[in-house]
């Protein structure tokens, strides 16, 4: 559970994308893409859930990327090399199937832009086509840019203010995209609204859409039901179920209010660790 | 002359839920032996074939009315490993006290009358606790080669530990969780069962060379067959229930509607209620409903009412089920309590839809009122819901207490790996061995949700059969 190395990604505005890597040596022997680990940074902090951007096999490490938002992603990247955490477990949830769809349009928004990364490599291994749709606020925030230009067939990164290739959003392009041409499979991850976008688009044309969703858990193996979704009108749990589901089948509405349950609370906690 | 049945000392209900503080006292030597002097210590002892594991209920009685209260410690140890948790948290009025001959109640309960054993058995294990008497360590010189991994360290999963480590055997625990004690720890409160007494059985397994590898998920981390490569020659399976049933009705999804599990989860193992000091957070409502009638839901309604009572709110919960008290699963002492601490019941009373304020939280509970009908293949006469009787109750938090499912999550990628058809584990009821070889199982993960002591029973059945395995090999 020690940290290897940290690599600040990005800081921007007060926002920080902050990559660790961490010794895991039955960890990175198991983990396939679209896998998660929960973390929990100290005793008393929270279990959060985060994605597996690489393992290493040889190094037996994992990285993570997250962006500091709340109290807990803060703790975590108030960390340093040779610190240790209280909690790694996993890998949890179900892998990425991977196999040659023929032609995949990978969307990241924000730090989900790490989370379609190993997703991306693997299916470029499959011998998919890759396209690779990336969006952040700002240039700063456009993080991996050179390792997904590197495996992916075309790329496109987008900033709201336009400081970085196209100015908009990622579901922009994705909509021209699918216009102009046909594609095998979507895979998305970034904010709710987006990943809500992109489903509504795959449904417009006829495309299946994976995404990979970041609902509130505790304990992540099936135990607690926190992160409990309707996918079909079916209720399946994140952890378990999941966190990867077809977009157009997800009742978003109740994922984004759940996902909001404990604001007023993550408010006021941030408000009273970090006002000094 | 008859003496009256003697009632532990308990804290005040007033004092009670400000905290987290357990509610009831152990006797005291004086009490503990005013009650073993009730005992009538039948020529046939029924208590005995009450109890799931068989305690000697009679002789440990006896030892106790003779202050031999360190041969009374062993004398349940035989066949019950942890007579501090269990003390507390048996469901004892349901099995030896049922049959105890003084009993007057025909109900599923015993009366007040019957022997307080449950209270005995805990003011031996405490005095066992007290004076360190441990376990009777039988260490076979044969057995010290052989491994075993146990997975899950509930109470299952800690029983066969010990009980595979007093022979000698090298014995790895396997938990998903950072701390031990699967539902000892994260499911039942410390009103009821002090995570003191929980550490205290965890350090004698330590003291007796188990290990503990907590944050490693079996069949994800490490897979089944991968323990074999590693070396242990045996695996013990006490995986627990797990998975949180919900109702199915609409709005169960809405903000604020809890399983019991993850506001217990979140009460204790995350120790929200300690928030912001600790950083997971549990929402406190102004109206929080239960729905169940099971040790679980009183466990829910107790802990709500105290995190309104810590954080200002005027406590207000009340526990809605479809039956009446009688048919209630839930140990009568915890009914009782939860009552004198102002939890509110709404018997006959069936869930219909949560229905949500404007922000997607929980605002009203709709239900319909139900009449009891014929008895079911439970025994329990089954709640009718009667139509046009629809009412509404306020309500901003719910949790769900209707029970728990298999989790699939190692059966789920572990071939060969049979279940039945509620995705529990089969085994041979003799030896608790699964459909692998060298693989036993026991606890909720067979033969779905029962009782601590019934989880000890059956792993103390696997562990038997273990060392009678390595022993002929």
């Amino acid at each position: 559970m020690k940290i290897l190395s940290k690599e600040i990604l990005a800081d921007c505005a007060g926002s920080r994308i902050v990559k660790l890597t961490l010794d895991a040596p039955e960890i990175s022997l198991k983990a396939r893409p679209g896998e998660f680990v929960v973390v929990m940074p100290a005793e008393k902090g929270e279990r959060i859930p985060l994605t597996i951007v690489e393992a290493d096999t040889k190094a037996r490490s994992i990285a993570l990327i997250f962006q500091e938002a709340g109290l807990s992603t803060r703790i975590l990247g108030g960390l340093s090399a040779g610190d240790n955490l209280y909690v790694l477990v996993g890998p949890l949830g179900h892998a990425t199937e991977i196999k040659n769809y023929g032609r995949v349009i990978l969307v990241g928004g924000g730090v989900g832009i790490a989370e379609i990364y190993p997703v991306a490599k693997s299916l470029k291994e499959a011998g998919n086509e890759i396209t690779v749709i990336m969006g952040a606020k700002t240039k700063e925030l456009l993080i991996l840019e050179e390792k997904l230009k590197s495996l992916a067939d075309k790329i496109y990164p987008v900033t709201d203010d336009g400081t970085c290739g196209r100015k908009g959003f990622t579901t922009d392009v994705l909509e021209e995209l699918l216009k102009e041409g046909k594609y095998d499979l979507i895979y998305s991850v970034g904010p709710i609204p987006m990943m809500e976008k992109v489903a509504g688009i795959s449904r417009t044309f006829s495309t299946r859409a994976i995404v990979s969703l970041n609902a509130l858990m505790v304990d992540a193996t099936g135990m607690c039901g926190c992160c409990r979704v309707t996918v079909a009108g079916q209720v399946k749990f994140s952890c378990v179920d999941g966190p990867e589901f077809e977009a157009d089948k997800i009742d978003w509405d109740e994922l984004r209010k759940r996902n909001c349950m404990y604001q007023d609370k993550e408010k006021h906690i941030c408000k009273l660790k970090f006002s000094r | 002359m008859k003496r009256e049945p003697v009632k532990s000392g308990e804290l005040a209900a007033d004092k009670r839920v400000e905290g987290f503080d357990e509610v009831v006292a152990a006797y005291s030597e004086e009490q503990a032996l005013s009650e073993s002097g009730r005992c009538l210590q039948c020529k046939n002892p029924a208590c005995i074939s009450g109890c799931p594991v068989n305690i000697d209920i009679k002789e440990f009685i006896f030892q106790v009315t003779r202050k031999d209260y360190a041969g009374a410690y062993f004398t349940i140890r035989k066949t019950n490993n942890f007579p501090s948790i269990c003390g507390r948290v048996c469901p004892a009025e349901y099995q030896c006290r049922k049959a105890c001959v003084l009993n007057k109640s025909k109900l599923a309960y015993a009366s007040s009358e019957a022997i307080n054993i449950h209270f005995l058995e805990r003011f031996v294990g405490d005095y066992g606790m007290q004076h360190d008497l441990k376990v009777l360590e039988e260490k076979d010189i044969g057995l010290s080669k052989i491994k075993a991994a146990v997975v899950g360290s509930g109470p299952a999963g800690l029983c066969c530990a010990g009980e595979l480590a007093r022979k000698g055997i090298k014995v790895v625990i396997f938990e998903n969780l950072q701390s031990c004690g699967g539902v000892l720890r994260y499911g039942i409160p410390d009103f009821r069962l002090p995570d003191e007494v929980l550490d205290y059985e965890i350090n004698c397994l330590k003291d007796l060379g188990v290990e503990f590898k907590t944050n490693v998920v079996v069949g994800k981390t490490i897979l089944l067959n991968e323990l074999f490569q590693q070396g242990f020659d045996k695996v013990f399976l006490g995986l627990g229930a797990g998975v949180p049933s919900f109702l199915g009705i609409k709005g169960e999804n809405l903000c604020n509607v809890y399983s019991a599990n993850e506001f217990l989860t979140r009460v204790n193992l995350m120790s929200a209620y300690k928030f912001p000091e600790y950083h997971t957070p549990v929402n406190i409502g102004e109206h929080i409903l239960v729905i169940g009638g099971g040790n679980t839901a009183m466990d829910a309604a107790r802990s709500a009412l105290r995190l309104q009572k810590m954080n200002g709110i005027k406590p207000e919960v009340s526990i809605i089920y479809r039956r009446t008290e009688t048919e209630m699963p839930a140990r009568r002492l915890e009914i009782e309590h939860a009552k004198e601490e102002g939890i509110k019941f709404k018997f006959l009373t069936q869930p219909q839809e949560f229905q949500a304020d404007d922000k997607g939280f929980v605002a009203f509970l709709s239900c319909l009122e139900c009449k009891l009908g014929e008895a079911d293949s439970s025994g329990r006469r089954k709640p009718v819901a009667l139509p046009g009787s629809d009412f509404e109750i306020e309500c901003d938090l719910a949790i769900i207490a209707v029970g728990l499912r298999a989790n699939q999550l190692l059966s789920a990628v572990t071939p060969g790996l049979k279940t039945d058809e509620h995705k529990d584990l089969l085994v041979d009821k003799e030896t608790m061995q699964t459909s692998l070889n060298g693989v036993y199982a026991g606890g909720d993960i067979v033969g779905g949700e029962g009782t601590v002591i019934e989880a000890m029973g059956m792993a103390k059945r696997a562990a038997k059969a273990i060392i009678r395995s390595v022993k002929i090999n």
